[in-house]
């Protein structure tokens, strides 16, 4: 198979205005990826799918990732004059990063038995601007994965035929996967007595009758629960 | 001809039918409770608690060092360190568990706590039939239910127990000698645990 | 054979009286999720013409746990164990899949014995799973417990071998990175080659009994036929899409563990029916069958773990790695972010039978809804997996 970069090469020939950075894996596993841009992401999917080179027609498995908002620091030496002398003094600069989303494709070729190629797409933010183009047209495989990234991580795809909540209910608000979702806290018991899971339950839930043998639950300080 | 599938499908069923009543490989069902298939050696069901000699608390292995808490994939495990110390069998001195609560409707038998475990503490059961009539507090079972002697560990694993004895003994020989070697007095060292019920109980 | 639609439509049909009207004709169904054949909490809505089918929404989510959020919140070893929770038939395999993925993000070795035991536990696997499979479509089909009995006595059989291996019948939790967990010794391997041995005979009495079955014909042939384009663009894998005549098998594109030292062959359908679905299954425990007696052949003794991995305060470098193998049901697929911590960053399963359920309704349209049952167990799959 050809390497990545003669891959975006003959991409961004093939496709005016596309651009594809290479995303380099720093691991042993050395996988590589293609950071297509949201503009020509369904052009540039159809040409690797479609090229006779690559032919990348089987789209093994797609997913998100959620990166948030870093501050990266930095630390420049800079030469100052302090009381009259001149020294080094190490200034820290703070830069923030905003988070984004990513889309993750990995693609495999059925009829020349190569792969996998990586593509990854970036939305511009992880509020409003989370949307990326679907790329369930090309593969359709991508269908039900699309629709679980979208259930799990918010990411809107444009173009997709059904996007729907796929494993939470409908009425679902939040998007689980997301690195800082916050889990509710009324769900139902677990008789991990230690766990500040009690606790919880505690102030959501009154005892329940005589029956369950619920109200004589004690907390490891053998308090009894509140009616 | 249409239907010879079928008689051929109804001539395997009849040999089996028949072979159920006296062919081996086709007779394989077991009588449950009344009758039991033995486990085998590496069957594991929910862990418990080593001790060694007499008495579950002296002779306790764990030394409430939290790494089987910290490492349990569905934290069931709850440990609360003692104040005081309790001579080990090498005879250090070492904290042992004030509290150690195993909740068995959250453990999966996994086994990682066994594996992660430096002291030979911990290891798993082979009872499988774990119900309970209360919902709550008998679901978890207390350092108390969970200490097992040495022995027990003996009947169920013959093999693994004796490896772990002879381990241990090793141990407790090469400490001894290091301590012998740097102390020329005559210190003796109480005797490695083993499945000799002369413990570590002092 | 199924009806078509323009006979149908001669039928004069009484007037429905349960269920609620959609326009037209159509009435919506929902199949499931406490149905006996939808293989666990799976539920379709099906909107029907008389017994037509005509749209078919698969509805997930029953048995949702967020097994991805599970696992980047426990350490790597802590994620194991939950694997065999993931296709619980097949707990090996994703032992296997896990450990192929760390192994890959760590750069880790793995032993020869260890390859060995890998490819002879994946292939008993193999062997159980579509053994039940066999049963369980039956069983959908009409052949109430007699078939499925007689695979499961069989599977019994090698899960007694996981058994006596690992502690535990399905939940093995076998594999660790850079190998093994228990050495298997020889009388484990001499009553496994007893059983391998055992094997094929049973696979005669059983194809004697379903697959020259005139009921078994009629019921699966020209029943949900997949074309080979919309099965590769679907990502459908393992036998359902080796049922098309597309000839992909991980086992020897990727090459991974041993498979190259092996010879085997890749049963390849014609039809993509439903029909060729069920013999792919019996032909592939044959080619397993091979697979296992020269695995067991060659086996020879060696350490079974890599000694240079820790098991406590494991932390791979950063990096990302995306392993796969062929599960029994397709191809599963680990794909890990590290970022250098104890927890993976991400922690992604590709479950082969969610992705082959993408083409469910394009297999179902058309047929009656007796069909969709049969179709449904051929494309083999299991809850925990597909709704994670």
């Amino acid at each position: 198979m050809e390497s990545l970069e003669q891959i975006k090469d003959r991409a961004e020939t093939a496709i005016p205005g596309a651009k594809i950075d290479i995303v380099p894996n720093p691991g042993p596993a050395n996988q590589p990826s293609l950071l297509i841009d949201n503009e020509h992401a369904p052009a540039i999917a159809k040409f690797l799918r479609d090229d006779a080179a690559l032919r990348l027609d089987f789209c093994s498995n797609v997913t998100g990732v959620d990166w948030l908002d870093r501050v990266a620091k930095k630390t420049v030496k800079v030469k100052k004059v302090v009381d009259g002398e001149e020294k080094e003094v190490n200034q820290t600069t703070e830069e923030k990063i905003p988070g984004y989303l990513e889309a993750v494709y990995h693609l495999y070729s059925i009829t020349h038995k190569h792969g996998a190629v990586i593509i990854r797409m970036r939305t511009e933010d992880r509020a409003a601007g989370a949307r990326l183009p679907s790329l369930t047209p090309i593969w359709r495989s991508a269908e039900f994965q699309e629709r679980e990234i979208y259930d799990l991580y918010g990411i809107r795809f444009d173009g997709h035929p059904d996007l729907r909540r796929i494993l939470m209910w409908d009425e679902f608000e939040d998007h689980p996967m997301r690195k800082d979702y916050v889990q509710p806290d009324d769900f139902e018991w677990e008789p991990t007595p230690h766990d500040d899971v009690l606790a919880r339950a505690k102030q959501h839930y009154t005892p329940r009758p005589e029956l369950d043998g619920a109200e004589k639950i004690t907390a490891g300080s053998g308090d009894t629960l509140k009616r | 001809m249409i239907g010879t599938g079928i008689l051929k499908g109804m001539a395997v069923t009849a040999r089996n039918f028949v072979g159920s009543y006296f062919d081996e490989e086709r007779l394989i069902t077991v009588q449950y409770p009344e009758e039991r298939n033995p486990l085998p050696e590496n069957y594991r069901n929910f862990p418990f608690l080593l001790y060694d000699g007499d008495d579950p608390h002296a002779g306790l292995r764990c030394v409430a060092c939290k790494i089987c808490e910290k490492e349990c994939p569905p934290q069931c495990i709850y440990i609360v360190k003692s104040d005081d110390k309790k001579p080990d069998y090498m005879g250090k001195p070492q904290f042992y568990p004030k509290v150690f609560d195993i909740d068995i409707s959250v453990c999966m038998s996994c086994q990682i706590c066994v594996e992660v475990c430096p002291f030979e503490a911990i290891k798993m059961d082979k009872d499988f039939e774990l119900s309970k009539r209360e919902r709550f507090n008998h679901l978890l079972q207390r350092k108390e239910e969970l200490s097992k002697p040495n022995e027990y560990y003996h009947s169920i694993c013959p093999t693994e127990a004796a490896d772990v004895d002879a381990k241990l003994a090793a141990a407790a020989e090469a400490a001894a000698k290091k301590k012998a070697a740097a102390a020329p007095a005559p210190a003796t060292p109480p005797a490695p645990s083993g499945s000799s019920s002369a413990s570590a109980s002092s | 054979m199924s009806a078509t639609v323009e006979t149908l439509e001669a039928i004069e049909r009484p007037p429905v009286t349960m269920g609620s009207r959609l326009e037209g004709e159509l009435l919506e169904v929902s199949m499931g999720p406490q149905h006996p054949s939808t293989h666990g909490v799976f539920r379709m809505n099906v909107a029907l013409e008389g017994e037509i089918v005509r749209k078919l929404k698969p509805v997930f989510g029953y048995l949702h746990r967020n097994h991805e959020k599970i696992g980047e919140n426990t350490s790597y070893l802590g994620s194991m164990p939950y694997t065999d929770r993931l296709d619980y038939f097949c707990s090996m395999t994703n032992n296997w899949a896990y450990a192929l993925s760390v192994e890959k993000l760590a750069g880790i070795e793995v032993p020869e014995r260890a390859q060995y035991l890998r490819i002879i536990l994946a292939e008993l696997t193999r062997l159980q799973n579509h053994a039940s499979l066999l049963g369980f479509l039956l069983n959908d089909m009409g052949a109430w417990g007699t078939p499925l009995m007689y695979a499961f006595r069989e599977r019994e059989k090698i899960l007694d071998l996981f058994e006596s291996l690992s502690g535990s019948r399905m939940m093995c939790d076998y594999m660790r990175f850079g190998g093994c967990r228990v050495d298997a010794d020889d009388a484990w391997l001499a009553r496994a080659r007893q059983i391998v041995d055992r094997f094929p005979k049973f696979l005669d009495e059983f194809e004697e009994l379903i697959l020259g079955n005139e009921i078994v014909i009629g019921r699966t042939q020209n029943v949900g036929k997949l074309s080979a384009d919309l099965a590769i663009s679907a990502g459908i894998t393992g036998p359902m899409l080796r049922a098309c005549g597309v000839n992909y098998d991980v086992r020897k594109v990727d090459g991974y563990g041993f498979y190259p030292r092996f010879k085997f062959r890749i049963p390849l359908g014609e039809h993509g029916d439903t029909y060729d679905r069920l013999m792919m299954r019996a032909l592939e425990m044959r080619e397993s069958v091979e697979i296992l007696k020269q695995a067991l052949a060659q086996i020879q003794p060696g350490p079974i773990v890599n000694p240079k991995v820790k098991i406590r305060a494991f932390r791979p470098p950063v990096g990302e790695a995306y392993g796969r193998i062929e599960a029994p049901k397709g191809e599963l697929g680990f794909y890990l972010i590290s970022d250098g911590g104890p927890n993976p960053y991400r922690y992604r399963v590709r479950p082969p039978s969610f992705i082959n359920l993408t083409v469910l309704e394009d297999l179902c349209l058309g047929h009656t809804v007796a069909d969709v049952m049969v179709i449904l167990g051929s494309v083999d799959i299991v809850m925990g997996e597909v709704d994670r």
